[in-house]
């Protein structure tokens, strides 16, 4: 009997029907391996991906000593590949907080408010949106010195406004609903409409737009870094690419290309599928619709 | 003492061809404990006037005079925020969209004690325990009290609804149609619920429909509305015995009744006037059988026998 449920058992059944959806299921698998490999990255016959190997060991292709080979310094590309995951699943989730909770935030407050407020932060939104990311990423790197946290922030600021105007826009249907009207005739507040009310029907909304944003950081990170503007001691799948383009190398060494890019599309389609699975488990009435 | 007491009331909705006079110059005050039925055709000022006594109006309509006295305090001039801790804790309202009016992502319980802990400053715990209390009163188990409402039936839905309206123990509760899109059966069953509930928290209410035989069985009074002016205002029994003004007759003659002869029914021919420009005197006179000449001016409101009716002719 799903009336009886406590909070626990709550999280228990939301990550049961999560686990039961075939995209949920594939989608939370691969993820999980991902932070499997982030977390206990010295672990997994790993040696330091930053230290240069000897000379004879540059360029090797995959062996039984290096998994995955080496690159032009003779770096273990199999370290290289676990250590990058850290990077990318860092940005990816700071940047989609920052820019959910932010952006849901204003789009709430304009949204509900509406007329001159809504006006004034749509325009703000528009600036924002209209911020060209490579130059300002160029322009940042070169004032703050190039580094993970920067490419957060420019993720951040470019990304926060498409959340705002999708949350602005779900929020100015939802506030004319109702249930709103008949909470505010028997005495509700702004403050509890908006938190206690609307918010919470824009909750799978929330979700759908952070593995967005995860997936945007991702693969904004990879853009930049390759681009020779990520932090270049850092050792990010970005950088990977970056390296092996300027090594000059590319066309003989695909052992160099082929992990970065596959785990920049691993990671990205999975969050794909986890956020398409959540926001199906999330809409009202689907543990009735599968049976439960 | 009367709780609520409404003066020469007037709201307007203010369009572009002019004031459209939705409630025009009415008056009627509810005793303790009782309840006022308002009937009248759709768009005659009844859920207007309702809505008017927790002064929940929004623009373009406007109160532009009179005053709606709750428990002697005059609610017409007071500031948005003193008016909204009035309602849910002193006013509340069970309204007719049942089906859509609950947040369908919230736990009726959660959407219970929201409304407890908005009004009054008690313990999240108290908050629950009253809400267990508040369904049981309604009829619900409280074992439902972490449903969400789309497992709750049409019925239920209106049942939570009242609990919700109810949970701070208002003084005054308007009922805008509650029963409307329930079937008889679900119907009987929510009039049986509310006034075991007005009873249980000695509720004063306003009971608005358009349903004659709902209002019969639960009011203590009625007032006849049409055009946004109150045609006449009695006690229930005298009314549909004996409907004094020409229009309370027509519009109890327009319904049904089981008992009794059986009869053609009577429709009131034509159709009500526009509020933006409406009749001069009495506003049934176009449609009304026994009119004259002296019809076109305001008619006085005629006390007989504690009932009070606007017509010229209610003597004869």
């Amino acid at each position: 009997m799903s009336q009886h449920l406590s909070k626990t058992n709550k999280l228990k059944e939301f990550l049961h029907l999560l686990l039961s959806h075939p995209m949920g299921f594939f989608g939370v698998i691969i993820i999980t391996i991902f932070f499997i490999m982030a977390i206990f990255a010295p672990f997994l016959g790993t040696v330091d991906p930053a230290a240069s190997g000897e000379v004879d060991n540059l360029l090797m292709p995959p062996s039984s000593q290096f998994w995955f080979g080496t690159d032009d310094l003779a770096r273990d590309i199999w370290s290289q590949t676990i250590y990058g995951s850290r990077i990318s699943l860092t940005i990816g989730f700071v940047a989609a907080l920052i820019t959910v909770f932010s952006g849901t935030f204003i789009g709430l407050i304009a949204g509900y408010y509406g007329k001159f407020l809504d006006e004034v932060l749509m325009r703000i939104v528009d600036f924002f949106m209209m911020l060209p990311e490579l130059p300002l990423m160029i322009v940042l790197a070169a004032v703050l010195g190039p580094s993970m946290w920067n490419i957060i922030l420019v993720v951040s600021l470019v990304s926060w406004p498409t959340t705002a105007r999708v949350v602005r826009s779900q929020v100015l249907s939802l506030k004319e609903r109702p249930f709103v009207e008949s909470s505010r005739c028997i005495g509700a507040s702004n403050f509890q409409l908006m938190f206690a009310e609307i918010l919470p029907n824009v909750v799978p909304l929330m979700f759908a737009q952070a593995v967005l944003m995860i997936t945007e950081a991702i693969y904004a990170e990879a853009v930049l870094s390759f681009l020779g503007l990520g932090d270049p001691i850092s050792i990010s799948w970005g950088m990977m690419l970056h390296s092996v383009f300027e090594s000059g190398v590319i066309s003989e060494s695909y052992w160099w290309v082929i992990p970065p890019i596959v785990s920049i599309v691993t990671l990205i389609v999975s969050f794909s599928l986890l956020g398409t699975a959540v926001s199906d488990v999330l809409e009202p009435g689907y543990k009735e619709k599968k049976g439960y | 003492m009367a709780l609520i007491d409404v003066e020469n009331l007037k709201l307007y909705f203010m369009t572009r061809r002019g004031p459209a006079k939705a409630v025009d110059n009415i008056g009627f005050s509810i005793e303790k404990k009782k309840t006022l039925g308002l009937i009248g055709e759709s768009g005659c000022g009844k859920t207007t006037t309702a809505m008017s006594l927790m002064k929940f109006i929004k623009p373009p309509g406007k109160i532009v005079g009179g005053s709606i006295r709750f428990l002697g305090k005059d609610i017409v001039p007071m500031a948005d925020e003193e008016i909204r801790q009035l309602r849910g804790k002193e006013i509340s309202i069970v309204r007719q969209e049942a089906q859509n009016a609950l947040n369908p992502v919230l736990t009726i319980g959660k959407q219970i004690t929201e409304m407890i802990l908005e009004h009054e400053s008690v313990s999240r715990e108290t908050a629950l325990a009253r809400a267990k209390k508040q369904l049981n009163l309604v009829g619900i188990s409280d074992q439902r009290i972490n449903s969400y409402p789309h497992e709750f039936s049409g019925g239920m839905k209106q049942r939570a609804m009242a609990a919700i309206a109810t949970a701070c123990n208002p003084k005054f509760l308007i009922l805008d149609e509650p029963t409307t899109g329930l079937d008889v059966v679900v119907q009987r069953q929510i009039l049986v619920m509310l006034r075991n509930l007005k009873e249980e928290l000695s509720l004063t209410a306003v009971f608005i429909s358009h349903d004659l035989s709902v209002v019969a069985e639960t009011c203590d009074r009625v007032a006849v509305m049409y055009a946004g002016k109150i045609m006449e205002e009695s006690d229930t029994v005298s009314l549909y015995q004996n409907p004094l003004h020409p229009y309370s007759k027509a519009l109890i003659g327009a319904y049904p009744s089981l008992k009794g002869a059986r009869r053609q029914l009577k429709s009131i021919p034509g159709a009500p006037p526009s509020l933006i420009d409406p009749p001069p005197g009495c506003r049934f006179a176009p449609r009304c059988e026994w009119a004259q000449s002296v019809c076109d001016e305001e008619p006085a409101i005629n006390v007989i026998e504690g009932r009070r009716v606007a017509c010229h002719f209610v003597n004869e």
